[in-house]
């Protein structure tokens, strides 16, 4: 009887799965009497409080944008804080036809219809319907008057306090500590919406821009009742914002201002570090420009006034400026023949007033075309002999003056956190053969060691090669930052609140001597009988360490000869200018660039001494007490 | 037990003779009716939740009806014919989401669509939900019952090659809800509570495990906003906090239907697609929910009683699986809509905005209209 044993499994089968199906609807049965029951829960015993939520009376949470953290330099003088002021806000979902409420308003206040259009884009910006935009800012009494009086015109409109950005030192400190605007839409596809749902500015450009994140804060939030005009009835709960962090900076008004004025209104760049932190003492960029007005949004004209001018104010030239270094470049290049082995001190060259290479017949000329006779290290940097650093130049190759001059920061990025440096450009025949499909020539080569041909420099990083050689080889990135609620740089990038930029590799030269020979050189060129700059030298209270240097506009042809009298202005060579001082006990490195100056002993270093003045000198016009140089202790049993 | 078996033989007989031309047709009028007054009230939701947009409503309406006859389409085949083709079905469906692993189409972050431009895109995760409780079933239903260990691992193995594939799209409400088709197949053919239990006390810790491991931020984040939405309120648990607000605005009757605020002024999310139980919840109140969970347990009741009633072991494991899957979709969705369970994208059965959603639905529905209609006259006893 096989059939009957299959039949009685399959009864068995259906007998468990009967069971099972049982098990199921029961606990469909009772998960379905949960939902129910939460239901319950919430659309009955809930239901006031949810009512209240969704209701024309409903709790809004309303967000509240943290203060912006204040900016100062290294005295405590605010450069950057937050002003109360009045703004029109519009909501749309409280205006209705809000297009119309606009239309009114213009009326109102006698507005253009440039002004109509703008305030229409700003309100098709915000974000969320019932959350106010702000269209207007900075309001007069009148305008406020005129708003309260047709209050019953204009439904969704309010007049609200708010904290606009304020720079008190105006144009001083446009170029460094940059300013904030109005977010943008391709800003606002890149923000935490959540943090920033308070916030309508943002940093743009400098440390505004570089440290966004450390002055926005963090967004805080309140839940509100409001009625159905949306007047906040009550606050039922409140989570303050986290205020963003202030900054002291290691600028310094005074200098700055010194700076400025040892500048006096021409076109030009001054930059000035502290050797010993890497702080940014002065960074002017002349012609500059207001930076409140980017702030609340600038008038169409007047930005195209700024963005047109031939003087250019919105170019940052100690950041963006790029320039043929000249011969301030040499003092690097002799360190690289003295270290390399190359040349000695006692090197020299008949300087007949040109160099050739052998084989060929092109001259390179010395600036002096009577030449200066026979020349050794010391007199050619004192001089700024361009036939011995011709032959300098020879004797080194492009590959070990690539090497030696990238490792003071030519051609990369030298700054800690600076917003938009340019790199510049250090040629090599890598960079040659990639970007201009060309081999490397010689005469090439000759001319970089003058600082001419490909290479590029900004004046960041020519004041960064003097920190250098005033802090023998060792690298500190200049840095505008002095610290942020207490914490240096450094701390900040431990707590990975600030990027890391690695610190390039210090110079160690074969011998530490080098670096005092070189600086003495330096010196020389002020202080020295024959020195470029000794004018400015002669008159300084404490020695200066410089080498000035010419930036071509435009080129020469051979064997034609710079006449000033007959090149435009705009296009006569811009003068440079670096230095350290005091020589012997560093304080400070500055690099001038004077747009169009064409002499740079003549013109960028007189610059470049009102600027060390002004930090060096004590009131009694003498060398402050701090800086003076102590004579090394001898070590003991030296004096023996 | 003989007296049982005649007596399940005098009504198949009974059924038989009074066979009506919906029997011949193999249409469960009772299932048909649930659904077409489920798809009438869906357009109705739909067309507040939508704002009024007709396009909308003639597309879901369009994809009703595709999905229907898909479903009738469906029905005709006969469940032992389907069985046959359920190894080649499984296969197929594995190979396709390993092709979606591999040259498949990405959109918003997850790489579910296979796609060939002009022709077709589809994800083959959806066909696998109807193809899960048939490759378990078809197992199983040719195995002595309850299951034996060894067969349980290879019914889990068979689970979770798909599941994997999909939570790695990734895709985490359908690889759950694919997990859950499995695993109701194994419940339904009886295995033993003591491994039931083992699996829940084992479950713990291999959540712990998936939490360090293999969920994406994004998902833990959705975790943490359901434990506290309040933590959250601009951010990830506005979602949350809206519908529980638009639920529970609207008390026991609702405030009528186009009437919701929370939904018409936007500040419900997805108001047309997850999160629609929100704008019923608020246009009718509790009591139109206690109606949609009332044609819910109906449907849900046809089809627990056309597994009991299935004649084939295959067609009783399949249609148990598919009817309680639908449970959990249910339950899953409103769940996290009204904030008792976490964020996973799953939609409302028959009442969400979204034509692939519906034809998939559909198809388990056509399945088991096939079971039930579908039966062989024994005449051999």
């Amino acid at each position: 009887m096989p059939q009957p044993i299959r039949l009685k499994d399959h009864e068995r089968d259906a007998r468990l799965v009967r069971r099972r199906v049982f098990v199921g609807a029961v606990a469909v049965l009772l998960l379905t009497m949960l939902l129910v029951c939460w239901m319950y829960y919430l659309q009955v015993v809930q239901h006031e409080y949810h009512s209240t939520l969704a209701e024309n009376n409903r709790i809004h949470v309303q967000p509240i944008p943290p203060t912006r953290g204040l900016i100062f330099d290294r005295n405590g003088v605010v450069i950057a804080d937050n002003r109360p002021s009045f703004s029109l806000t519009v909501t749309r979902e409280r205006a209705g036809d809000w297009l119309h409420v606009l239309d009114e308003l213009v009326a109102i206040l006698e507005l253009s219809p440039e002004d109509r259009a703008l305030f229409e884009k700003r309100v098709r910006q915000g974000r969320r319907p019932f959350e106010p935009v702000p269209i207007l800012f900075e309001l007069s009494e009148e305008q406020i008057a005129r708003v309260a009086v047709n209050q019953f015109r204009l439904p969704g409109v309010e007049v609200a306090a708010q904290l606009v950005r304020h720079y008190p030192q105006r144009e001083h400190f446009a170029h460094s500590v940059g300013y904030v605007g109005r977010i943008n839409e391709q800003e606002l596809k890149n923000l935490d919406p959540v943090d920033y749902s308070g916030t309508h500015h943002i940093g743009k450009t400098g440390v505004e821009k570089f440290y966004e994140d450390l002055l926005h804060g963090g967004v805080g939030y309140e839940e509100v009742e409001t009625n159905a005009r949306g007047r906040v009835l009550r606050v039922l709960n409140r989570t303050d914002p986290q205020p963003g962090k202030d900054l002291t900076l290691h600028l310094d008004l005074h200098l700055q201002e010194a700076a400025e004025k040892a500048l006096g209104g021409r076109r030009g760049a001054v930059i000035a570090i502290d050797p010993a932190t890497g702080g940014v003492l002065a960074m002017v960029s002349q012609p500059s420009f207001n930076p409140n007005l980017f702030v609340t949004g600038i008038s169409f004209k007047d930005y195209a006034d700024l963005r047109d001018s031939i003087d250019r104010p919105l170019y940052n030239r100690v950041l963006r400026g790029l320039y043929p270094p000249g011969s301030t470049i040499k003092p690097l290049v002799a360190l690289a023949g003295l270290d390399s082995g190359v040349v000695n001190r006692s090197t020299r060259v008949f300087d007949p007033g040109f160099y050739q290479l052998p084989n060929h017949s092109h001259k390179y000329r010395n600036w002096n075309r009577n030449g200066d006779g026979w020349v050794d290290m010391e007199l050619a940097v004192q001089r700024s002999n361009d036939t011995y650093f011709y032959d300098l130049a020879n004797k080194l190759g492009i590959d070990r003056m690539h090497s030696y001059l990238s490792s003071f920061g030519i051609g990369q990025r030298v700054s800690l956190d600076m917003f938009e440096e340019s790199e510049g450009l250090m040629p090599s025949r890598e960079w040659k053969r990639t970007n201009r499909r060309q081999p490397w020539y010689p005469g090439e080569t000759l001319i970089t060691g003058i600082g001419q041909g490909f290479m590029l420099t900004t004046p960041l990083q020519l004041a960064q090669s003097m920190a250098l050689v005033a802090n023998r080889g060792q690298w500190r990135r200049p840095r505008l930052l002095k610290n942020a609620d207490g914490m240096s740089p450094e701390e900040l990038i431990a707590h990975e609140l600030l990027e890391d930029r690695p610190v390039p590799d210090d110079l160690r030269l074969r011998d530490p001597q080098i670096w005092d020979q070189v600086t003495h050189d330096m010196e020389m060129v002020m202080h020295g009988p024959r020195g470029t700059a000794r004018k400015v030298g002669d008159a300084a209270v404490y020695r200066i360490a410089g080498k000035s240097g010419t930036a071509q506009v435009v080129a020469i042809r051979q064997g034609e000869k710079y006449d000033r009298s007959k090149v435009q202005e705009r296009h006569r060579d811009h003068a440079l200018f670096v230095a350290f001082a005091p020589a012997q006990n560093p304080r400070i490195a500055v690099a001038v660039m004077v747009e169009n100056g064409e002499s740079g002993s003549g013109v960028a270093a007189p610059v470049v001494k009102q600027v060390m003045d002004a930090w060096l000198l004590g009131p009694d016009g003498q060398l402050k007490p701090e800086y003076r140089f102590n004579e090394p202790v001898s070590l003991p049993g030296a004096s023996q | 037990m003989n007296g049982n078996f005649d007596r399940n033989l005098s009504s198949e007989d009974v059924l038989r003779r009074r066979s009506s031309l919906l029997q011949r047709l193999h249409i469960d009028g009772v299932l048909l009716l649930l659904l077409l007054l489920l798809a009438v009230g869906s357009l109705f939701i739909l067309y507040s939740a939508s704002g009024k947009n007709w396009d909308l409503l003639i597309k879901q309406a369009t994809s009703f009806s595709v999905g229907l006859v898909v479903m009738l389409v469906i029905a005709q085949f006969d469940p032992r014919f389907m069985s046959r083709w359920v190894p080649l079905a499984y296969g197929g469906g594995v190979a396709l989401l390993v092709a979606v692993e591999l040259i498949g189409h990405t959109a918003m972050g997850a790489t579910r669509w296979i796609n060939i431009p002009g022709v077709i895109r589809f994800q083959p995760s959806e066909m696998m939900k109807i193809v899960m409780p048939m490759t378990i079933a078809w197992y199983l239903a040719s195995r002595s019952l309850p299951p034996r260990f060894k067969h349980i691992v290879i019914s889990l193995a068979l689970i979770l090659v798909p599941v994997a594939l999909i939570l790695k799209q990734p895709d985490l409400g359908t690889s759950l809800l694919i997990l859950a088709s499995g695993m109701f197949v194994l419940f339904v053919a009886g295995l033993r509570w003591r491994w039931i239990i083992g699996a829940v006390a084992a479950a713990v810790p291999i959540a712990v495990a998936m939490w360090f491991f293999v969920m994406h931020d994004y998902q833990k984040r959705r975790v943490l906003t359901f434990l506290d939405p309040e933590s959250d309120p601009l951010g990830a648990g506005w979602n949350i906090i809206q519908s529980k607000a638009a639920i529970g605005s609207g008390g026991v009757f609702g405030k009528g239907w186009l009437m919701g605020t929370q939904s018409h002024l936007d500040f419900l999310p997805e108001s047309h697609t997850d999160f629609i139980i929100a704008v019923l919840g608020e246009e009718f109140g509790l009591v139109g929910i206690c109606l949609l969970l009332f044609l819910y347990l109906l449907l849900i009741g046809r089809g627990l009683f056309i597994t009991v009633r299935a004649q084939t072991l295959f067609g009783k494991l399949l249609a148990g699986s598919l009817t309680m899957t639908f449970f959990v979709y249910v339950f899953v969705n409103i769940g996290m809509v009204s904030g008792l369970l976490p964020v996973v994208g799953v939609p409302l059965p028959f009442i969400s905005y979204g034509g692939t959603s519906l034809v998939t639905l559909l198809s388990g529905f056509g399945i088991l209209m096939a079971i039930h209609t579908h039966k062989k006259w024994i005449t051999q006893v």
